[in-house]
């Protein structure tokens, strides 16, 4: 799999998560793996500002003309921004998965947790598995 | 074109209308509409070429060969149709008084009968109006019965990978959690994963039998015996009826309740999606909950009467507004009249010759079968899997192309667990040069994916539109004409 | 056997090529005590000509009566072209247009639909048709439980003056998943809701309020203020419609000051026979916010491969074949030949020819009420306004006066004690533009007969 970039933590159901700069704050969105299963984006469903969610809660669903995959959220936090582009361009989650097309940030509450989701090359290993 | 753009102000067709606009009194202003609506506005020809040269843009069974696996596209007699149309059916209020609906009373009596006896179960309900209401009703019935014996740890209803989607949906609108289990190699439920999963939270198991990969679930008495012992009840998700109609019934393999297509099995019309009917069938133990209404006697067995919820307090209650899908039972009667105890009995058994032959031609042509070693039941499954590796062709391609050779695509797709599958289906009511067709029409294809993959992945080419953009229609949501866009 | 095609020979010829003996054998997988024995029980066949003379027979003995029966079913003229387009084999022996190139013809139909209902009812989304007016009522409940994201209850609020047989229905469908449906009790001399009727439930926590228009009284709703009353409270607002009044009385996406947000409605009166009840269809609109909260199925316009338009089934991923135990709703079929003869009918009437049955039958009722006000031992129940039926309070039993008047061949309206006994003696009376001067004259004979026939008794 070629797309998987090293500073980012991962979910073996593909969703990713990147600690910004501040140390609060985390970025989730998909992997270029998952928006290549599902195909053309058409529609993502993204949780509320200001709502609660913990990890391994469903956050949202994302949605191609022929499957809907849930987003679990892979820490718990207060949704503090939801990228609203999606809503005109949800195609930016297949174009640019780990940039333009992220889905939510989250204030981390238990950074505790951020030790529990896999790394670069362990989910390298998920891609690899789902291959065969 | 559309219809709304032939439309021209002011025109309509005049003699379908009352001739004078009548007076409108007593209404408050701020209730009446304002503006008009945007209907049409054609003349009647207009209307009748409009829409007859639409219905030229549909394939059919009274125009070709539709194989659709799990669909039982059999030919819909137009008897049946004609009597379901006498204008004293057409004509009746759905509350009319039982003093002016004995013969309708009396046909839905008489078909109640015939059901329980071709399913072998206790009693019948007919109102569920399509089978995914038949499967609603039923698992509510489950949950009623659990209910009513103060057992409220059953939450979980079972139900195998290969299952219809409708099933998992139905447990979940019942407020039931899901438990999928495997599917063997062979085609048959996986035993062991479904004792580990079953328990005192079991409500139930829903199957298909044939079961959606074409093959008799051969467990199936294990499988009633395991989940009975646990205090769990069966499901029979009737889709496939059609392939045992006469040769087993699902009373006698086990099953507490179940649902039956009529627009499958007893040959009503598709009509394009709908009307369906989803009549219920259910064991002496869920007697109590069937929905209402259902047709009863009068105690001194002169006439028919409705049965309500005054007659069957525990009913899990209504389902529709008067009875479902009343004009869909007729012509089911019908059906059922024209058969008789003898051609009900033959349905099973020509509908699986039908497959099986084709099954073999397919076979012996090359074509791979999901379960070779299997008896084929009314349907079978193919795969192409090898065409979509090697030639870049998948299933879907051949689909389209099948469409250029004059017949209906199978089902694709379906079951998931089968990769790039075709579920073929030819029912009881196509003759052997229907079937040799369609198999010519394959190993034609066949061969042009060989030659020319490219002419396959680019079809149809002879149909009013070529693939249509599927991610334009979800991204750009174009739902409905306005002038005004 | 009939419908089979297959000679001798081809079943030989068949049974050869699989290599077995009998059709017997290929059943082999199932064990042997588990096959069925003969269907005693069901009768032997008939051919078509006497299946025909039986069924005429039966349905000779249920025809005849002048029918002044609504409640939900409505007698309307049917142009002829509808049913005989509609009945054509390529649509009515079609399937769900999953193979999109060779289903335009329905695929382009129900485009015409979703528009046309669209426009009647002012809300921007239609889907492909559920099965009736009540389960699709059920499925509205069910739509502004998951699209509400202000509440947290799983409780809808519901008119009294919502047909009796839909909250039925309703009940049945969600008490699965634990939504409870609270009654909002109706003014009994004015037969509708007013918004004083609300004050108790002000403040609670209610995914929707659900309303009639004209309600199950035939009675009019002030809906624009209970409209404002539900979005003030942070409801959504369901409305239940006749599409017929909709030529009469302001869309549902005009009510109060931002329109209510889902409509359904029972959509036999447009052009469907009344045939025992079925099959109809259930239409049900929303607004462009709730669109993927719909059930069923949607078709969308887009373009093929040469850029030529064309219609599809989309947004497909809300349906359970792909979302499964996440599906909106269990539904896979709407009511598909039902559809194509509303749209039909629709496209011959247009807005002038629907507007004039709306009238026809307004009017008409309000001739008959007028001609009931000098019958003795009759009341009419209300004097707010009404569309096309209205309720009869008489000082006999109900159930005995039509009775009565059914022996005259009279169906002479729907017996509401049973679900109003607060009502006391009460009928629900509904006229149509298909009944003439003759016709009223009739009832109101009829029912006068009735009351002394019981008078005497």
């Amino acid at each position: 799999m070629s797309n998987i970039p090293g500073e980012l933590k991962y979910l073996s159901s593909h969703e990713w998560v990147r600690i910004e700069d501040d140390g609060e704050t985390a970025t989730v969105g998909i992997t270029f793996h998952a928006q290549s299963l599902l195909g053309d984006v058409v529609f993502v469903e993204l949780p509320e500002v200001g709502a609660n969610i913990a990890a391994g809660d469903e956050a949202g669903v994302v949605e191609s003309v022929k499957a809907a995959s849930d987003i679990f959220a892979p820490i718990s936090g207060e949704v503090i921004a939801i990228n609203e582009e999606l809503e005109d361009s949800p195609e930016t989650v297949n174009s640019e998965p780990y940039e333009d097309g992220w889905f939510f940030k989250l204030k981390i509450s238990d950074k505790d947790e951020l030790a529990a989701l896999m790394d670069a090359d362990a989910y390298a290993e998920v891609c690899e598995a789902d291959a065969h | 074109m559309l219809i709304f753009e032939k439309s021209s102000e002011g025109r309509y067709a005049k003699a379908q209308a009352p001739q004078t606009k009548a007076a409108v009194s007593g209404i408050p202003d701020h209730l009446l509409r304002k503006e008009m609506a945007e209907l049409p506005e054609a003349s009647e020809l207009q209307v009748v070429r409009h829409f007859t040269n639409l219905s030229r843009k549909n394939f059919a069974i009274d125009t070709q060969f539709y194989p659709l696996g799990s669909c039982t596209m059999k030919y819909n007699p137009r008897g049946a149709h004609r009597a379901a149309s006498l204008p004293g059916h057409l004509s009746r209020h759905p509350l009319a008084p039982e003093s002016h609906s004995q013969g309708y009373l009396s046909c839905v009596y008489e078909l109640q009968d015939i059901l329980k006896e071709v399913t072998g179960m206790a009693g019948v309900s007919l109102t569920p109006m399509a089978g995914a209401q038949g499967e609603l009703a039923g698992v509510a019935m489950i949950k009623a019965y659990h209910e009513a014996r103060g057992d409220t740890e059953r939450q979980e209803i079972i139900v195998p990978e290969a299952a219809h989607g409708t099933n998992p949906a139905t447990a979940v609108m019942c407020g039931f959690k899901v438990k999928e289990i495997p599917v063997l190699p062979d085609g048959d439920v996986d035993l062991d994963a479904l004792k580990d999963v079953v328990g005192p939270q079991t409500a139930g198991i829903m199957m298909t039998n044939p079961s959606t990969c074409g093959v008799f679930e051969r467990q199936i008495e294990e499988i009633s015996k395991t989940v009975h012992d646990a205090g769990g009840l069966l499901y029979y998700d009737g889709a496939n009826l059609n392939a045992i109609l006469g040769k087993v019934r699902p009373g006698d393999m086990g099953f507490d309740v179940l649902h039956m297509n009529l627009h499958k099995t007893f040959a009503t019309p598709h009509g394009g999606g709908g009307p369906g009917s989803g009549p219920v069938a259910v064991g002496e133990r869920l007697l109590p909950f069937l929905p209402t209404p259902i047709v009863g006697k009068t105690k001194d067995d002169s006439s028919f009467r409705w049965l309500d919820e005054n007659d069957l307090p525990n009913t899990i209650g209504r389902l529709s507004a008067f009875m479902g899908n009343a004009g869909i039972i007729l012509r089911a009667y019908v059906y059922a009249v024209l058969l008789g105890r003898d051609g009900l009995h033959r349905v099973g058994e020509f509908s699986t010759l039908n497959a099986n032959y084709m099954a073999k031609l397919m076979a012996d042509a090359g074509f791979k079968l999901a379960y070779p070693e299997r008896r084929a039941t009314h349907e079978f499954i193919v795969t192409l899997n090898e065409q979509a590796k090697t030639l870049g062709v998948t299933a879907m391609d051949f689909a389209k192309r099948l469409l250029d050779y004059g017949y209906h695509a199978p089902t694709t797709y379906f079951p998931l667990l089968v990769p790039e599958c075709f579920l073929i289906e030819p029912t009881e009511t196509e003759s052997i040069d229907e079937l040799e067709g369609f198999v010519e029409a394959m190993i034609a294809i066949q061969k042009e994916a060989e030659e020319n993959a490219d002419l396959v992945t680019h079809a149809p080419y002879t149909q009013p539109v070529k693939r249509l953009d599927d991610v334009k229609a979800a991204r750009e949501l174009d739902v409905a004409y306005s002038s005004a866009s | 056997m009939p419908f089979v095609p297959h000679t001798e020979k081809d079943i030989e010829k068949m049974l050869d090529v699989i290599g077995v003996d009998s059709i017997d054998q290929l059943f082999d997988e199932i064990p042997s005590h588990l096959r069925a024995k003969p269907l005693h029980k069901v009768p032997e066949g008939l051919s078509e000509m006497d299946m025909m003379r039986r069924l005429s027979e039966r349905a000779q003995q249920d025809a005849g009566a002048l029918c002044f029966i609504g409640a939900g079913a409505y007698e309307h003229h049917i142009p002829a072209a509808v049913w005989d387009i509609t009945t054509r084999g390529e649509f009515m022996t079609a399937y769900t247009p999953y193979q999109a190139e060779a289903s335009q013809g329905t695929l382009q139909l129900i485009y015409e639909y979703q528009s046309m209902m669209s426009a009647l009812t002012g809300l921007p989304i239609s889907n492909a048709s559920l099965y009736d007016g009540a389960s699709g009522l059920a499925e509205a409940v069910l739509m502004a439980i998951r699209g509400n994201r202000k509440s947290k209850s799983k409780r809808v609020l519901v008119a009294g003056s919502v047909h009796p047989l839909y909250r039925k229905t309703v009940e049945s469908i969600v008490e699965n998943q634990g939504i409870s449906v609270d009654e909002v009790t109706f003014d009994s001399s004015l037969l509708n809701t007013p918004v004083s009727a609300l004050a108790d439930f002000e403040g609670q926590d209610y995914a929707a309020l659900i309303i009639a228009q004209p309600n199950f009284f035939g009675t009019l709703e002030d809906v624009d203020a209970l409209t404002d009353w539900g979005h003030a409270q942070g409801m959504l607002v369901i409305g239940v419609v006749n599409p017929t009044s909709l030529a009469l009385l302001s869309a549902p996406g005009t009510w109060g000051e931002t329109g209510a947000d889902i409509a359904v409605g029972e959509g036999q009166p447009l052009g469907i026979p009344l045939a025992s009840g079925g099959p109809y269809f259930g239409f049900i609109c929303c607004t462009d916010k709730l669109v993927r909260q719909m059930p069923g199925r949607i078709i969308g316009r887009t373009i093929d491969t040469d850029g030529k338009p064309g219609f599809t089934l989309t947004l497909q991923a809300r349906e359970q074949h792909i979302r499964r135990s996440k599906a909106t709703s269990n539904i896979c079929t709407n009511q598909g030949l039902a559809v194509t003869a509303a749209t039909i009918y629709m496209s011959l009437l247009g807005y002038e020819g629907l507007s004039r049955v709306a009238n026809a039958s307004h009017a008409g009722a309000q001739q008959l009420k007028s001609q009931l006000a000098g019958v003795a031992g009759v009341t009419l129940a209300s004097q707010a306004s009404t569309f096309h039926e209205f309720i009869l309070q008489l000082d006999k039993p109900a159930a005995s006066v039509l009775a009565s008047m059914a022996e005259r061949d009279v169906l002479g309206g729907f017996n509401v004690s049973d679900y109003y006994p607060e009502l006391n003696s009460a009928i629900l009376v509904c006229v149509t533009e298909v009944k003439t001067q003759t016709d009223l004259d009739k009832y109101v004979q009829a029912l006068g007969d009735a009351l002394q026939d019981a008078e005497a008794a």
